[in-house]
């Protein structure tokens, strides 16, 4: 097990910044109700982003999709939590996601039009790759509560469907 | 229109019809001939990101119609462009079959999810 979670995470490192590296340590249900929340509140940041600088109609409307699809699942999320008394707890997955998610904001602030979009949108695509990896190889197997996992293997379908848009949005804005 | 035709025929004076009634009688007749007599609606959810049944069979007459139990936006988008539809959350879509063959669909917003309708001539 130890193994196996430790392959994940070291393949993560390498999609991204090592944003899921925990020493192998396997993250408790507060902790990965926290990382589950924040990765849809920062998508959620990120599609604000994009409407508020890209007049691309492909590329709004699939920000769009994204802060209400979201939106859904946290607030799905939040009644669960609250339902299961279970206080979502920081931690240092949370924070790095955080960290590297505004530094991909002050980036991405830089550019305009075509630039921003694809930048946005390929950002987009590599972001839900590895949320979805990080979901797949250590949340929903680590998650103990039964409804806990079943929320995040919903998740999972949600944003592996939003990964495939993505990309059928980035070969558009090439 | 059938239970018209229907009742022009057990009215007495249906004898007595002019040649002129008798042919635009057996057109509309004809036409009801031409319509599938048993039309259905074929009814597909979408559940947790999952169009079930995957695949139907259908025929040319007949309705599909998607409930959506997500609360998320779907659709139901046919690959080779024949029809798109737009099903908002805990909402209904329909579609009316009216041509034969095998179309694949799927969610726009969401690629992963995919489906087939498989139209039979009527």
């Amino acid at each position: 097990m130890f193994v196996r979670l430790s392959a994940a995470l070291a393949a993560l490192c390498l999609l991204s910044a090592p944003v899921f590296a925990q020493d192998g340590a396997k993250p408790t249900d507060p902790q990965i109700a926290h990382i589950a929340y924040t990765a849809g509140q920062l998508d959620i940041e990120a599609a604000k982003q994009a409407l508020a600088k890209s007049k691309n109609k492909e590329v709004r409307d699939f920000a769009d999709q994204m802060v209400l699809d979201h939106t859904e699942v946290n607030k799905q999320a939040l009644a669960l939590v609250k339902k299961l008394k279970v206080k979502p707890e920081d931690n240092d997955t949370s924070r790095s996601l955080t960290k590297q998610a505004a530094a991909k904001r002050d980036e991405l602030a830089k550019l305009n039009d075509g630039a921003f979009d694809k930048a946005y949108v390929a950002n987009e695509v590599a972001y839900h790759n590895t949320v979805n990896a990080a979901l797949e190889s250590t949340l929903i197997p680590s998650a103990s509560n039964p409804e806990l996992k079943s929320l995040l293997q919903t998740g999972l379908k949600i944003f592996q469907g939003h990964q495939q848009h993505a990309e059928h949005v980035a070969a558009d804005v090439k | 229109m059938l239970s018209m035709l229907l009742q022009m025929s057990n009215r007495d004076d249906v004898r007595a019809m002019t040649p002129g009634r008798i042919i635009f009688a057996a057109a509309i007749a004809f036409a009801l001939l031409s319509v599938p007599a048993s039309a259905e609606t074929i009814q597909v959810t979408m559940d947790k990101l999952v169009f079930a049944p995957a695949e139907v069979n259908a025929k040319v007459g007949d309705t599909i119609e998607w409930i959506n139990k997500d609360a998320l936006v779907h659709t139901a988008t046919a690959r080779n462009g024949e029809w798109d539809v737009n099903i908002p959350a805990s909402q209904r879509g329909q579609i009316g079959l009216k041509k034969a063959g095998a179309v694949d669909y799927y969610c726009k917003l969401h690629p992963n999810m995919k489906g087939r309708v498989v139209v039979a001539p009527d």
